[in-house]
């Protein structure tokens, strides 16, 4: 049963099993600690020194003080956590959606005022292959 | 005995709680939504609970990675507003109904759903989104709430499945409750929507539709949805409708439609909006 990983088979979305749960457990422990805003402050005060508090590696380390936002999902970052830094920087969730698409917030804000994201095209990583990226209109 | 006087799906977008807190809900982009409000704050009003159960999830905000329940009940006196990241929501704070979750945490129990129960917890935008929705500004919310925290965020989500018997088993307690409130249940969360990652913005509406007349009119079929059909045309966090399907377990087999609307674009949502009674 837990072999069955059938949802991996959907481009361009991380589905938060255990896998991803264990390997970003602490990128996603720091984000939860954003929710106070004495730790809110520390943090913005010296990013360095406030993630030295967890045992992240390296690279989730970089990945958050760099804000690669797709990256940090990739190394087991959790959007509901990973959105709680992009707060903290004031971004909404629809400017954070639009950093991951990779397109600007007018772009992204026009997309979903048309409707949004299709599904078709937008199913199986398949479809992806030949784009070499999400179809953004029907 | 208690009753079971009607039931609410809703989404509940952050978004709509920061329109409604800013005064903003005559903006050109969110009047079109606020106008649908009225029929289903009319059937609230018109019905006016005692109660309201409200089958929500938690998003990163009373539950951590580190302890995370599938099913938990909110068994205090008052809950509390989470700060989410980016302060409070100027909302009352939540008032619980001790006496009926604790029946309600004995019967489901002893019906073999073994619940998660909570003395202290904050609530986040999951549950006074849908309080906003059906009520708007109040000073105090006009009903005690029973919070029922559903798992949605860690993979796997309960099933529908069991999300559909959980409700059942909620009728159940509620027909065995000795008081005389009348309760509203809310499922909330969904539509359509992926928040996450390339294939953030998808929206599916024929998708959402398809569901929710299989949730009003077929829900034993709702119930069987799988999983990944959920991720694959919801879009990840279109997952959340699980949920709708407890509240729709509440109910009878065969219901009457009150009330329906959705609409594009909320944030990055499909927002919908059920209202039902019991046929």
């Amino acid at each position: 049963m837990t072999a069955d990983r059938e949802y991996d088979d959907i481009p361009g979305t991380f589905v938060f099993d255990g896998r991803r749960s264990r390997q970003g457990y602490w990128i996603n422990q720091f984000c939860m600690s954003l929710r106070h805003e004495a730790n809110r402050e520390a943090f913005r005060a010296d990013e360095a020194a406030y993630l030295d508090r967890y045992p992240l590696t390296a690279e989730q380390r970089d990945a958050i003080l760099q804000r690669e936002w797709i990256h940090l999902l990739e190394l087991g970052g959790n959007i509901y956590y990973t959105f709680k830094l992009a707060a903290c920087d004031g971004l909404t969730f629809q400017q954070l959606a639009a950093k991951q698409t990779g397109v600007s917030e007018e772009e992204y804000l026009g997309m979903m005022l048309g409707g949004g994201r299709p599904i078709d095209g937008n199913r199986r990583t398949s479809e992806w292959a030949t784009t070499g990226e999400g179809a953004n209109h029907g | 005995m208690a009753d079971l006087v009607g039931a609410i799906g809703t989404s509940h977008i952050p978004a709509v709680g920061v329109a409604i807190d800013k005064g903003r809900t005559q903006d050109d982009y969110w009047k079109p939504y606020f106008d649908k409000l009225p029929p289903a704050r009319e059937w609230m009003a018109k019905v006016s609970p005692d109660v309201c159960i409200v089958v929500y999830n938690d998003h990163a905000s009373a539950f951590s990675l580190e302890l995370i329940p599938t099913f938990a009940l909110g068994m205090a006196e008052r809950f509390g507003i989470a700060d989410e990241g980016f302060g409070k929501r100027p909302v009352p704070d939540v008032m619980g109904h001790p006496e009926l979750a604790w029946h309600l945490a004995e019967s489901l129990i002893l019906d073999e759903f073994d619940m998660t129960l909570v003395n202290e917890m904050e609530v986040d935008h999951g549950l006074t989104v849908p309080l906003s929705v059906a009520y708007g500004q109040p000073d105090a919310w006009p009903c005690k709430v029973i919070p029922l925290a559903v798992n949605v965020v860690q993979y796997p989500p309960p099933t529908g499945n069991r999300c559909f018997r959980l409700g059942q088993a909620i009728r159940r307690a509620i027909d065995s409750y000795p008081g005389d409130e009348r309760i509203v249940i809310f499922g909330t969360g969904g539509m359509s929507h992926q928040l996450q990652a390339q294939r953030a913005g998808l929206i599916n509406e024929a998708w959402d539709a398809r569901f929710l007349d299989l949730l009003v009119n077929d829900p034993e079929a709702a119930a069987l949805i799988p999983h990944i059909e959920y991720l694959r045309e919801a879009g990840s966090e279109g997952i959340e409708l699980v949920m709708w399907l407890i509240m729709r377990g509440a109910m009878n087999p065969d219901v009457k439609e009150i009330y329906r609307a959705t609409h594009v674009p909320t944030s990055n949502t499909h927002n919908g909006l059920l209202v039902l009674e019991n046929a």
